[in-house]
């Protein structure tokens, strides 16, 4: 066992950590030693190869297949410096109003959020992607939903010298994503942090923590840990959780902290979505051009649905779509001609969906779908398909419904087929990659775990900044407000920075 | 313990998923094999466990019902099978053949000759591939 020391260690660096380390990275010009551990590795750029296994593998956690407890739902998060931000697609939306508003949080505004989100827009090149960029895939979308009254808004996203790989989910191969990876990280690196890759923090304690560095496997990509590989003590003077919706929870339950804090794990969101798949009789663009620039979001009060466009890669598409044999296969012979759109659910915060631990400390997600959210879902579903009709589909791929295969002659059956459709979990094909809540913000641990600044209740030295902050499901794409909240946390830490450094 | 993915029924179960598996050459089920190789070595050893008794389930159940195991039965029987499966009454049932759906679609569709030959050519080069 190494021991070393630290003043302030960040545990992840996404969207929460990667914006901390930057926020608080000047405090090291004043001699503040900060560390970012990062369980994921490095890449180097020329290992963005855009090949899908490949890439999901050494980008994603359990390769992209984390399986909730009963094994019905996966959730997608990132695994490597920068986190989720790696392998987002760069959306970057403006924390909404009614959401913040209805979080209730004591202390917490949404004009706050809002300036400090707004913050990272400039910061990270957020704009909207100018029209010569837009692939068919999208733009059959605006079609579609123009021809149904629906309301289409643009993405704003934040990239700088798209080429238009789409392959966005796997890593850009052109750096053209502004991630923490590409920003906040190197920024604070430029200012003092250390960043120490592929190294987990195992526990918690006062203070302190508990890290097992890594050996680079055999032919896996990325650097090496700047660390020796082994086992670490750190002593630190102040901890910042930003390890995400699973890892975080988990951390702190499995390092004992649940007793005093009843709410921890509790809280856990994640949008369940699922794709519907639209083939059109002539070839689009689709896997070239940025995958991901509209959606609609009328629903979201009535039908508790989002719609997204997306353009996933030949295994995430076969998965994604149900069932099995020929009629699955002619819509993966099609993939030229396929549209593609994501359907959201907005699932809430209850009883039962939460992040625990078993015997082992590993994090286990334990999700049941909310009768809301399965409404949504097969809304979602059908909305989708009206659109990619509309659009000029002449069939589309519909996994809740009986016979997943409507064909353009049967648009007209739609509500009558949605009335009979079947929403089954173990069956129906549901992913995520929007986990969210297990350390929520509140006024006390009775309700919460954390106050509206990160601080976990009664512990003056350990802060979160990451999804698990969020009291309830966003409701909306999260990397933007999860900056704000994070850009909050590290203003505090600076304000207390000489009473809780001892400076 | 080996995944059993030398077994007839192995082979039987990805051509009744992936119609197009058939038309592979030795070369390809080899790729194929060592797709899901790598992604089972990964996972803890119960995983590969339960991976090799669904498989030895799916070959020996359809005795019950229709006198013959997997791999003696038409296209069209074995396609029921599965369907079967896939929407038994049982969750874990249900959850063990989308493990295996999903195992074997990237076996499948993860090899780069399956991703071109269904059309998908996409490139770093985005916009400039097309050009």
């Amino acid at each position: 066992m190494t021991r070393v020391s630290y003043d302030i260690v960040i545990v992840g660096s996404g969207a929460g950590g990667g914006t901390v380390a930057q926020e608080l990275s000047p405090l090291c010009r004043q001699g503040v030693r900060i560390a970012v551990l990062e369980k994921g590795p490095r890449l180097r750029d020329d290992e963005f190869t855009g090949r899908e296994l490949e890439m999901a593998g050494a980008l994603y956690e359990d390769g992209g297949g984390f399986l909730t407890s009963d094994g019905a739902m996966t959730i997608a998060f990132g695994c490597a410096y920068g986190g989720s931000t790696v392998v987002y697609t760069g959306t970057s939306m403006l924390p909404p109003a009614r959401v913040i508003n209805r979080w209730n949080v004591p202390g917490l505004t949404h004009a706050d959020l809002d300036c400090r989100a707004r913050k990272f827009m400039g910061e990270n090149n957020v704009h909207l992607l100018e029209d010569g960029l837009i692939n068919e895939n999208n733009k059959l979308f605006v079609t579609g939903c123009g021809e149904l009254n629906y309301h289409v808004q643009q993405f704003p996203v934040n990239i700088k010298g798209c080429r238009g790989s789409s392959l966005c989910n796997l890593g850009c191969p052109n750096r053209a994503k502004q991630g923490t990876d590409r920003v906040q990280l190197p920024n604070a690196e430029r200012n003092g942090v250390e960043v120490i890759t592929r190294a987990e923090v195992l526990t918690v304690g006062e203070k302190t923590l508990a890290v097992r560095v890594d050996h680079k496997p055999a032919g896996a990509k990325g650097d090496p840990s700047s660390w020796e590989p082994g086992d670490y003590q750190i002593d630190t003077k102040m901890i910042v959780l930003c390890a995400g919706a699973v890892n975080t929870p988990a951390l702190l339950l499995r390092s004992g902290f649940a007793r005093d804090l009843p709410r921890l794990g509790h809280g856990f969101t994640t949008h369940p979505a699922f794709i519907i798949v639209g083939e059109h009789a002539r070839p689009i663009t689709n896997f070239v051009g940025f995958p991901k620039s509209y959606y609609v979001d009328d629903f979201i009060e009535s039908d508790h649905f989002v719609l997204e466009t997306c353009m996933y890669f030949p295994f995430i598409t076969a998965k994604s779509m149900a069932g099995l044999g020929a009629p699955h296969s002619a819509f993966m012979r099609a993939f030229p001609r396929l549209q593609m759109i994501l359907v959201l659910a907005c699932d809430k915060a209850d009883a039962h969906n939460r992040v625990s631990i078993d015997k082992s400390g590993k994090p286990v997600v334990d999700y049941r779908f909310q009768s809301e959210a399965i409404q949504g879902l097969i809304r979602g579903a059908v909305t989708s398909a009206k659109i990619l009709f509309a659009a000029g589909a002449v069939r589309v791929h519909m996994p809740v419904a009986r016979e997943t295969t409507i064909e353009a002659t049967e648009a007209g059956r739609l509500e009558e087929i949605a009335a009979s459709a079947e929403f089954t979990a173990g069956k129906t094909p549901v992913s995520a990659a929007h986990p969210q809540g297990g350390c929520g913000m509140g006024a006390d641990r009775s309700g919460s775990v954390t106050d509206s600044y990160g601080r976990v209740h009664g512990l003056p030295w350990l802060f979160v900044a990451d999804a698990s902050l969020f009291p309830d499901s966003l409701e909306i794409n999260p990397y933007l407000t999860i900056m704000a909240l994070a850009d909050r946390v590290a203003e505090r830490i600076r304000v207390e920075a000489p009473a809780l450094l001892g400076n | 313990m080996p995944l059993g993915l030398d077994l007839p029924v192995f082979r039987a179960v990805v051509t009744t998923i992936v119609p197009e598996a058939a038309a592979l050459n030795e070369e390809g089920w080899r790729e194929l094999g060592a797709v899901v190789e790598a992604l089972l070595r990964s996972r803890p050893e119960s995983l590969r466990k339960q991976f090799r008794i669904f498989l030895g389930a799916i070959q020996w159940l359809p005795v019950l019902r229709y006198g013959q195991p997997f791999t003696r039965l038409n296209a069209d029987a074995r396609t029921r099978v599965l369907k079967h499966l896939e929407s038994d009454r049982i969750q874990k049932i249900r959850v063990g053949f989308w493990g295996l759906r999903t195992i074997v679609l990237a076996g499948y569709y993860g090899r780069p000759s399956a991703a071109g030959g269904i059309g998908y050519a996409a490139s770093a080069n985005g916009w400039g591939a097309l050009r």
